[in-house]
């Protein structure tokens, strides 16, 4: 038993914690040992925090999170742990201040192992534009974990965390969660400070958990939701439970919009599949239509671009961190991008007609929820791609959340979970719900894991 | 030809909020030790979020009403992007299209109406200080304490003439400051900061020129007027000899008394502005723009025009006398006792006959006057213009006689309108002569 302690979630780890049946310092060593071995192989790990023996010995297990061992993305400050955005240009930063989720995650008692890598800046889909190198999927290290929050997505599915953290702009949860074979959670924007994240797109950046089951989700998201003083886009009041079994019938609409044509049959067929589980879970299921996702990736594109430039800004290497030298490829070019399309004469042309077509998919999504309480489909067009995938591909990042980026601009609430696999790989089912909508998106999600066990499948690292 | 000058004005006045714009750091800064009072958000530090200050969004909106402006019920924050070095996010919160307040005007005393463009909120930058360090190195040192303070910026329409009119407007607008208590609006410590905008144009010429001189870091009322003054002139040369000045901004040489140079704009700078994501928008009730309008206190004009309606003051010397509050008080309790005319009091405080220390109360003021006035209380002079005035108001007289004894305080009133500087006790004591039948 004590030697699979990094198998557990939450739920059985806290359990096994109040139940005095192993140590915190015992759990973390478990998942230490774990990424001793592992993390050379997926890189999941910049950073490690060397005093979590010693956290672990203090922890007060009462607390919600007691003792329990989690990662987090590198773009959260950490105050007096390295964090880097896994970018060069922050190579040497030590932050001065903890991040809201991290003041809230280390009030909860959890214990943090150390940071994850990323795309640089959450720049990507991919994590392979990490100025640290790319990780790779505990499933098939031949492939790409996803991105941005892959070393999240990587380090739960390779047990070396009971969860993590992540943050999505456009898929950067939803997207590495389902090509990991994990959980992950996008709240409704607003919902989780955004104080003490690197800022990528403002509009649209949203932290939320990287877990193995949904459950775990819920419990984090409850942990972290609330209006916090430093950051003016949070939302007021708490996301505090999950909608009860017995309430209403729950609608659910497929996205046909979001069965690509490009798509390989298997997924389409494990949607169609999970929308079958849900079905005979006592929903109601119809297939509906959404806007062409197509319009999204355009709009979010020149919204994302234009937040960027600006928000790159201050990294002048002035007051800290290098210089611009040692900004990447990705970041230059989106810098370069958003510069142009908030220029004088394209502004209008650019920025203001992408914030035109952002009303009209929120009106898009408000039409289709009247219509039903949740849309489901495919969080990715496929399985992990191999690495190298990403190189050359400006656009990449955009062509694989193609699936997440309409809900992300709308600002909507959803979660991935794991449905099935395709080629030995894991698919993820998203489940969207409205702004405010994380209750009923935990209900269907939580009911979906009683009925199958996709997300209990683990790979076998070598 | 007759060259006019085309004159407009951008005035930047730092709040006296406690808190800074945008974070809690406090937004006092002057002769703070550097860097002192400076957190993640003002030192613009990874992650950090700019949390709008309340009261420094009601104060610029209270100061855009008492500016008769209009106020955007829908407003937001705008990013203004540009990189420099006590700029720490490499942009500057500000508004762009929807600022707080809008359209408003403020009259001179001459009756013209300044017309004012725009009233919004922006934060402060870090200042720059150019240093010698150890072993003669030289080096930029910045203090961000002055990041993030609270800054409103009124932008005028180029209505201004002449410097007379621009030295009037930019006295009542910091009155007009200093009355809401916003700010203390010291030209020396910065804290109200003045750009003029001058072009040149041909008299019979209507719209803008092609050019625009910017005239920036003027710190006192005196040198700017100076600096617009030399600029109309040196424009005015240029043209004169068939050139076009060039557009750029210029500084003010104080021992020299002239401009220069001190960047040239080729073009106009693009600040990339768009809405700022970290703020959400915001949407004012009509209701709370009229409490605010309700809460405004009694304004340097509307002290001006009691002067002048309810004690004839001309409109120079109600100017005057209201820009001073002491002088104020001290005025209208001294005509109100009525022993003096307002008129006299007036032009005794206006041209400063009280030597080198002003008075402490009314009698004192009462007194100076009167000794200092040669009181008019010769009967030769007297006598004829009291004579007439009984003859005029036949009621009083009447009054007075059936025993109404403050009759008396009216007919003294009516001859020292026509004679004000008459003695009382020496007017009182002709009239009761000439009633009760003592004079002939």
């Amino acid at each position: 038993m004590s030697s699979d302690l990094h198998h557990l979630d939450i739920s059985a780890a806290s359990a096994g914690l109040r139940g005095g049946k192993f140590s915190s310092r015992e759990l973390v060593k478990s998942c230490l040992n774990q990424i001793q071995k592992h993390n050379s192989g997926i890189n999941a790990f910049l950073t490690l925090n060397e005093h979590a023996l010693e956290e672990a010995d203090q922890a007060d297990i009462n607390l919600p999170l007691g003792g329990i061992p989690m990662a987090i993305k590198d773009n959260f400050l950490t105050q007096g742990l390295r964090t880097t955005a896994s970018s060069k240009v922050l190579d040497n930063y030590i932050p001065q201040y903890d991040s809201t989720v991290v003041e809230k995650l280390k009030k909860a008692g959890a214990i943090i192992l150390g940071k994850t890598n990323m795309d640089a800046w959450a720049h990507g889909s991919s994590t392979e534009t990490s100025d640290y190198g790319p990780t790779l999927n505990p499933w098939n290290t031949g492939h790409l974990p996803g991105g941005s929050s892959g070393g999240s997505a990587a380090a739960v599915r390779a047990d070396m965390c009971t969860f993590a953290i992540g943050s999505e702009t456009a898929g950067s949860i939803r997207q590495p969660a389902a090509w990991c074979g994990i959980t992950g959670f996008k709240p409704t924007y607003g919902r989780i400070s955004r104080y003490g994240v690197i800022a990528m797109a403002s509009s649209t950046d949203s932290p939320g958990p990287l877990t193995k089951t949904a459950v775990d989700a819920s419990t984090i998201t409850s942990l972290l939701a609330g209006k916090d003083p430093s950051d003016a886009t949070t939302i007021p009041g708490n996301y505090q439970k999950i909608l009860p079994k017995n309430g209403k019938k729950l609608k659910i609409g497929v996205a046909v919009e979001y069965l690509l044509p490009q798509m390989k049959d298997e997924v389409k067929k494990l949607i169609r599949e999970a929308a079958g589980v849900l079905l005979r879970l006592g929903m109601s299921v119809e297939d509906i239509s959404l806007m062409d996702p197509n319009y999204s990736v355009g709009v979010y594109t020149i919204v994302q671009r234009s937040e960027v430039s600006s928000n790159l800004a201050r990294y002048d290497g002035i007051r800290y961190g290098l210089d611009r030298s040692h900004f990447g490829e990705e970041a230059k070019r989106r810098i370069m991008l958003g510069t142009y399309t908030l220029s004088s004469g394209y502004y209008d042309q650019y920025y203001q007609k992408a914030l035109k077509v952002r009303t009209m998919i929120i009106e898009d999504f408000n039409r289709a929820f009247r219509q039903v309480d949740l849309v489901i489909g495919a969080t990715s067009p496929g399985p992990a791609l191999k690495v190298g995938a990403s190189r050359n591909q400006p656009m990449f990042g955009e062509m694989e959340d193609i699936l997440v980026e309409p809900s992300s601009i709308a600002g909507l609430t959803g979660i991935s979970v794991p449905c099935g696999f395709v080629d030995g790989l894991p698919i993820g089912l998203q489940i969207i719900g409205p702004q405010g909508g994380e209750e009923s998106v935990f209900r269907v999600a939580l009911e979906y894991q009683s009925a199958v066990d996709w997300h209990l499948a683990r790979p076998s690292l070598t | 030809m007759k060259y006019v000058p085309v004159l407009g004005f951008e005035v930047h006045i730092e709040l006296a909020t406690k808190s800074k714009m945008f974070c809690g750091c406090p937004a006092d800064h002057f002769g703070k030790s550097p860097n002192t009072q400076t957190c993640p958000v003002c030192l613009g530090l990874p992650g950090a979020l700019p949390v709008p200050n309340s009261r420094a969004i009601e104060w610029c909106i209270k100061l855009g009403l008492a500016l008769n402006c209009e106020v955007n019920l829908f407003s937001k924050f705008d990013r203004k992007n540009y990189f420099y070095p006590d700029l720490p996010k490499g942009y500057q919160i500000s508004q762009y299209d929807l600022p707080f307040c809008k359209q408003g005007f403020l009259d001179l005393s001459s009756g013209k109406r300044i017309q004012i463009t725009r009233v919004h909120m922006e934060e402060d930058t870090g200042k720059l200080q150019h240093a010698v360090i150890n072993d003669g190195e030289k080096v930029t040192l910045v203090d961000f304490n002055r990041s993030g303070v609270p800054l409103v910026e009124v932008v005028t329409e180029p209505d201004f003439s002449n410097t007379q009119e621009t030295s009037e407007f930019l006295k009542e607008l910091q009155q007009i400051v200093r009355v809401l208590k916003i700010s203390s609006a010291d030209m020396e410590k910065g804290s109200m900061r003045l750009e003029a905008n001058i072009s040149v144009r041909p008299e019979n010429q209507s719209g803008l020129p092609e050019y625009k001189v910017e005239i920036k870091n003027v710190n006192s009322f005196r040198f700017i007027k100076k600096a617009v003054e030399f600029e109309i002139l040196r424009q005015t040369r240029i043209l004169e000899s068939g050139a076009s000045p060039v557009q750029e901004t210029r500084g003010f040489n104080e021992s020299k008394g002239e401009t220069f140079s001190q960047r040239t704009k080729e073009e106009a700078d693009d600040y990339r502005y768009f809405p700022e994501p970290d703020i959400p928008p915001f949407s004012f009730e009509v209701d709370k723009i009229k409490e605010w309008q309700s809460q405004l206190p009694v304004l340097p004009i509307q002290n001006r025009l009691e002067l002048m309606e309810k004690y004839g003051l001309s409109a120079s010397n109600a100017y005057i006398i209201s820009s001073n509050d002491t002088m104020r008080t001290i005025f209208i309790r001294a005509a109100e006792i009525g022993e003096i005319a307002a008129k006299t009091l007036a032009d005794f405080l206006v041209n400063k006959k009280y030597g080198t220390r002003f008075p402490d109360s009314p009698s004192e003021l009462i007194k100076l006057v009167k000794s200092a006035n040669s009181v008019q209380s010769e009967e030769s002079v007297l006598l004829p213009v009291v004579s007439e005035i009984i003859a005029q108001n036949p009621e009083a007289v009447a009054s007075f006689k059936s025993g109404k004894q403050q009759s008396i305080g009216f007919l003294i009133g009516q001859v020292r309108r026509r004679l004000p500087d008459a003695d009382p006790s020496a007017t009182q004591k002709l009239i009761m002569d000439n009633l009760s039948g003592k004079s002939s």
